[in-house]
C-alpha cells in the first residue's frame, strides 16, 4: 500500500515509565530522559500538539511536569483515574480533531488495548518505539511553516478565548471589542510565502475563487510591480492567530482587480473578511479606481459571497470591465464596486500599507 | 415559531425584530436604519442573512444580498415575503 500516512495532529502521552522513568506515586522520584525531552520539543516545532492521559494524582503529576520544565508543551492534560479511552476521546473532541489523527503512547499493553478497543482509529505506540518515532511518516508533516511552530500557542489562546466568550454576556460586537483584536495587512515577503501557501491549502471554505496559487506562482507575482500579494495576520489579548488572510490584487490604470481573497475559517466569526474588504475599498477610493473581484461559488464559500455583496459588490455593468482579460477558470463571476471612502473597522485595530500611489486626480 | 405564523407579514416582522432585539439588547422599531444607527455591522449582517434563510426556508442569492435589503426590519420582512412568494408561485 502506498497511501500516504495520515499525519498525527496530537500525540497523547502516558506519564509513568513512558514519558518519564519511574512511577511517581511509588518511587517519589522520576527522571525525564534527555532524548524524550528532545522528542517533545521536536514534535512541537513540527506543529504536532501533545497532551497527557495518565492515571495519577493530578496535582502531584502536573507539579512534576512543571518541575521537569515540559508542562507548557501539553494541552488539555487528563490526569486522573478514569479510563484512558475516555481521556483520549475528550482530548480529540476538545481539539476538534478526528480520532484518526490522534496517537497514544503507553507502556502498558492493557492500556493500549483498552484505547484501541473503544477507539479503533487511534494509533497506539509503546515506549520501545520512542527512539524512531520522529522518523515515522505519520509524525513527519510535508511542510513545516512559520505557524506550525506556534500551533500550540494558537490552540492554547483559542481555549482561553472560548472560555472568555462563554463568560461574556452582551452583544457579540462588544465581546469582539473586548478581545483587543489587532489586524496587520502586509505585503508578502519570501519568508511569509510558506504561510501563504498553507493558507490557500487549508482554507477552502473561505477561498473566493477556489483557485490554488502555488508558492512558485506567488513568488513570480511578488516581483511584478502590477501585482500586490498581501498577507493578513491577526492577534488578540490571548495571543496570535497567525496568518489568517491572503489577497492577490492586480492594479490596472482605472481598476484594481482582486483575483483572490482567502481567509482562515478560524477567524470568520471575527468578521476578518469584511474588515479586509473594507480596507481595500477605502484604498481603491483613495486611488480613484474601480474595484473588480473574482468570485466562483463553491459548496463552502458562501460566507465570502455574503461578505462581498454586503460590502457593496454587484453584478452591474461597467465599462471598466472591458480592460480585463477574460477569466481563465470557468464559472468565475466578476463582481464590481465603485469605491467610496471607508471608515476604520469598529471592532479591531488595523495596520495596513498604503496601496494608492498618490491622491486621486479627480477624474473617475 | 410555527409555520402559520411565518406566512403573515406581521409574523415575519415580529420574528426578525425579536432576533435583532436579542442581539443588540434593545427594542428596534421596524423602520429604524440599523446600519446608520450603528446597531448592525457587516458581521452581524452576515448573521442576519444566515438567520433569515434558516428561519424562513428561503435562499438569498446574488443581488438580493445588497445592504439595502437588510437596512431595516421592514426591508428584511419585504425581502422574505418576496422570496417566499417566488418559491411557491401557484401553490396557494
Amino acid at each position: 500500500m502506498t497511501e500516504p500516512a495520515t499525519i498525527v495532529k496530537c500525540l497523547v502521552w502516558d506519564l509513568d515509565n513512558t514519558l518519564w522513568r519511574g512511577t511517581l506515586l511509588e518511587d517519589g522520584e522520576v527522571t525525564l530522559p534527555a532524548p524524550v525531552e528532545k522528542l517533545i520539543a521536536e514534535l512541537d516545532s513540527r506543529g504536532i500538539l501533545q497532551s497527557v492521559a495518565s492515571k495519577n494524582d493530578h496535582d502531584q503529576a502536573w507539579e512534576r511536569l512543571e518541575a521537569l520544565g515540559v508542562a507548557e508543551y501539553f494541552l488539555l492534560p487528563r490526569i486522573g483515574w478514569g479510563p484512558k479511552s475516555d481521556a483520549v476521546r475528550e482530548i480529540a473532541a476538545e481539539l476538534g480533531f478526528a480520532l484518526g489523527t490522534i496517537a497514544f503512547i503507553d507502556d502498558q499493553p492493557a492500556e493500549r488495548a483498552e484505547v484501541r478497543f473503544h477507539l479503533p482509529e487511534v494509533r497506539t505506540y509503546s515506549p520501545e518505539q520512542l527512539p524512531g518515532l520522529a522518523a515515522l511518516p505519520e509524525f513527519s508533516p510535508p511542510t513545516v511553516t512559520v505557524d506550525a511552530g506556534r500551533r500550540r500557542q494558537m490552540y492554547r489562546a483559542g481555549f482561553q478565548r472560548k472560555s472568555a466568550e462563554a463568560e461574556f454576556t452582551g452583544p457579540s460586537e462588544d465581546f469582539l471589542r473586548s478581545l483587543g483584536l489587532v489586524m496587520r495587512i502586509q505585503r508578502a515577503t519570501e519568508e511569509e510565502l510558506s504561510r501563504v501557501e498553507e493558507l490557500t491549502l487549508r482554507t477552502s471554505q473561505m477561498n473566493a475563487t477556489g483557485v490554488h496559487y502555488s508558492i512558485a506562482a506567488l513568488r513570480t507575482l511578488l516581483a511584478d510591480p502590477r501585482h500586490e500579494v498581501l498577507v493578513t495576520t491577526l492577534t488578540d489579548r490571548f495571543g496570535p492567530h497567525g496568518a489568517v488572510g491572503l489577497q492577490l490584487l492586480e492594479k490596472h490604470g482605472r481598476v484594481w482587480h482582486l483575483k483572490l481573497l482567502a481567509t482562515s475559517c478560524r477567524v470568520v466569526s471575527f468578521g476578518a473578511g469584511s474588515v479586509i474588504l473594507g480596507w481595500l475599498v477605502g484604498e481603491a477610493s483613495r486611488a480613484g479606481v474601480h474595484l473588480i473581484a473574482d468570485f466562483r461559488r463553491t459548496e463552502r464559500n458562501r460566507m465570502m459571497e455574503i461578505a462581498y455583496r454586503l460590502a457593496g459588490f454587484t453584478g452591474e455593468a461597467c465599462e471598466c470591465r472591458a480592460g480585463l482579460a477574460p477569466p481563465r477558470e470557468p464559472g468565475v463571476e466578476r463582481l464590481h464596486l465603485l469605491p467610496e471612502p471607508h471608515d476604520p473597522p469598529p471592532t479591531m485595530e488595523l495596520h495596513a500599507p498604503r496601496l494608492a500611489q498618490g491622491p486621486p486626480d479627480g477624474s473617475p | 415559531m410555527s409555520a402559520e405564523q411565518a406566512i403573515t407579514a406581521e409574523g415575519i416582522e415580529r420574528e426578525i425584530a425579536g432576533f435583532v432585539a436579542g442581539r443588540v439588547n434593545a427594542e428596534v422599531p421596524a423602520d429604524q436604519d440599523l446600519f446608520a444607527s450603528g446597531l448592525v455591522s457587516s458581521m452581524f449582517a452576515m448573521e442576519l442573512v444566515v438567520h433569515l434563510e434558516q428561519a424562513f426556508a428561503v435562499q438569498i442569492l446574488g443581488d438580493d444580498l445588497k445592504r439595502d435589503n437588510f437596512r431595516t426590519v421592514r426591508a428584511m420582512t419585504a425581502l422574505v415575503l418576496r422570496l417566499r412568494d417566488a418559491e411557491q408561485p401557484a401553490d396557494d
